[in-house]
């Protein structure tokens, strides 16, 4: 139960928060969508002992998260809970590689924990800047992006639909879910036999569902080809706001931290 | 099993986004919404519906703990494979954006990992099964089970070419797969369950004729037998060269096993040899020869019985526990 509260919880404050109107949701959706792709590939790109180099890229999901206004917390929370696979990698880590790396002149680290540290800080910071580009775009503003970049209509209206009927279907498996404790208080999960029997009748339910949307939809004229959004148009600031941030991320995957050191000795 | 944007190289990312795309293009070639339009809100609300139903656990028999439908296989047998493999991308986008479980970069590894598996190895496979007068149960245990094994093996491939971690590739393989065999044989059986219901309910929504319903209870039996066969008779053909772990300390130490260096050691190494009634997975004194040993196979066997009971007790006591508690 706590799970289906803590989605409904997330999909709904997200979706409060990419409403407001701060100048990074106002930005268009396809320069974050690209400033937010090249983030996370210039942290990939990153080796496993690179741990120091990383350290500075945390300011792009910092500044972003102060300008639009977002709470550091239901983040972090969030984070926490896509992180343990992460974690769990990670972990082992130690236990397969040997050696130590020299930080400082007289201070060194196992390598193990290098990793781990590396691939800790790599999971925060790749899950921070792709939360960010939902809680500032939304669902509705990331599907015209993806028209607008050409990307066939049927996966745009699916992940449309499917986006749109994924909080009703999680309040029905809420009311099952209910319905179920009330009458097995003891019971953590639903038991083998009537879970088949309760997720049948519910996917019966969405069959049906599907069926009468379609008919609505056909009602009203619906047609793929003619489907269309609203386009934002791209103006000087998503320029700028796209080129400076694909400038800072080239300039410092070319010159890393470790080199900035180098030229000051 | 979703692989993340931290493990993953550009490289390897990018590989993985081109495959996946080139499977997305073909799956909506065949799919044809100008034919097929009403598979568009059916697969939206098909997406949402597999995501709402991982929210409702059900509880494991015998083990105390709870598990959620995967999805794939389903949404293969009630959709076809090419819907199914779509919405099962658009499931793992939602995932990715939205959740951050998975991730952007590795959106492709993971479409590919559970959609493409899935969809185009497990279900043609558990379609021929079906064809062919295979029970619904069998059949998507089996083909459960295989795509969650080369989904997982998968993860280990993309994992160790993207270098991101020092994870040796056996050590990390006999980690996954055991995990995801345990995983495929749920998936397979509450797969089974919901497409049992649906096919005597409203069996013109399943595109297969599902003729035979053997209950759950003979493939549990079928994997009992299948692992005394493995525990009693393969294990007498066991490699006898090191295994990983030995091997390593081998390289490292010179020897497989490590002596005993101080006296705690030595006295609880002489106390396992008096007590383990199997030393060696055989018998006391006993000597190897035949081409199958009986010592190891009685071991065999009865180690797979062990480990069965020790696992039914746990559940057991952890149920009884949980039930005290409650009261």
């Amino acid at each position: 139960m706590k799970k289906i509260d803590q989605t409904t919880f997330h999909i709904r404050l997200f979706d409060e928060r990419s409403k407001q109107a701060t100048a990074i949701h106002r930005l268009h959706p396809i320069s974050k969508l690209f400033v937010t792709l090249a983030y996370l590939f210039v942290i990939a790109s990153f080796e496993k002992y690179d741990v120091f180099e990383l350290v500075p890229l945390v300011f792009y999901p910092m500044i972003v998260t102060i300008l639009a206004s977002l709470p550091f917390r239901s983040l972090s929370k969030q984070m926490l809970l896509a992180l343990p696979f992460i974690i769990g990698i990670g972990i082992t880590q130690p236990f397969f590689v040997d050696g130590d790396i020299a930080l400082f002149k007289q201070m060194t680290i196992s390598a193990g924990w290098i990793i781990f540290f590396t691939l800790l800080l790599k999971g925060i910071l790749t899950v921070w800047a792709t939360l960010l580009l939902f809680a500032t775009t939304g669902a509705e503003k990331i599907g015209a992006a993806l028209i607008a970049l050409r990307i066939p209509k049927p996966l745009v209206l699916q992940f449309l639909l499917t986006y749109r009927y994924l909080s009703l279907l999680i309040e029905e498996a809420k009311r099952i879910r209910n319905a179920y404790s009330l009458r097995a208080p003891r019971e953590k999960a639903i038991r083998l036999s009537i879970w088949a029997t309760v997720i049948g009748q519910m996917l019966l339910r969405s069959f049906d569902r599907a069926e009468r949307i379609y008919h609505a939809m056909k009602l009203r004229g619906f047609t793929i080809e003619q489907y269309g959004m609203t386009q934002q148009k791209m103006n000087v600031i998503d320029v700028a706001y796209l080129c400076s941030w694909m400038v800072l991320f080239t300039v410092y995957r070319l010159f890393p931290l470790s080199t900035w050191f180098e030229v000051i000795q | 099993m979703h692989m993340a944007d931290a493990l993953i190289s550009p490289a390897v990312a990018a590989t993985m986004w081109g495959a996946t795309a080139g499977i997305t293009g073909y799956s909506l070639k065949r799919l044809n919404f100008d034919v097929e339009e009403n598979k568009l809100p059916l697969m939206g609300v098909m997406g949402a519906f597999v995501f709402a139903a991982q929210m409702v656990n059900f509880a494991i028999p015998g083990t105390g703990s709870s598990g959620h439908l995967g999805g794939g296989l389903l949404l293969a047998i009630l959709l076809g494979p090419y819907a199914g493999f779509l919405t099962m991308a658009t499931i793992l986008f939602i995932q990715a954006l939205f959740f951050a479980d998975g991730g952007l970069l590795a959106f492709g590894c993971n479409v590919f990992n559970l959609g493409f598996y899935t969809c185009f190895v497990a279900y043609p496979l558990y379609k021929r099964m079906i064809e062919k007068g295979k029970g619904i149960w069998s059949a998507s245990v089996i083909a459960a089970v295989i795509g969650l094994q080369l989904g997982a093996f998968s993860v280990v491939v993309e994992t160790v070419l993207s270098g991101k971690t020092e994870l040796p590739f056996t050590t990390f393989t006999l980690l996954m797969q055991p995990i995801h065999l345990a995983i495929g044989i749920v998936e397979g059986i509450v797969t089974a369950a919901v497409v049992t219901f649906i096919a005597k309910a409203r069996p013109e929504l399943v595109n297969i004729h599902h003729s035979h319903h053997p209950k759950a209870n003979r493939v549990l039996v079928a994997l009992a037998l299948v692992a005394l066969f493995i525990g009693g008779i393969v294990s007498s053909f066991a490699s006898s060269n090191p295994d990983g772990l030995e091997w390593s300390i081998a390289k490292t130490a010179g020897t497989e096993e490590l002596e005993a260096s101080t006296l705690i050691h030595e006295t609880a190494a002489k106390w396992q040899e008096k007590l383990a009634p199997l030393p060696d997975y055989n018998f006391k004194n006993a000597s190897e020869g035949g081409l199958i040993n009986i010592g190891t196979s009685f071991s065999g066997v009865f180690g797979t019985l062990l480990v069965l009971f020790f696992i039914l007790t746990v559940g057991t006591m952890w149920k009884w526990f949980k039930f005290k508690r409650a009261r």
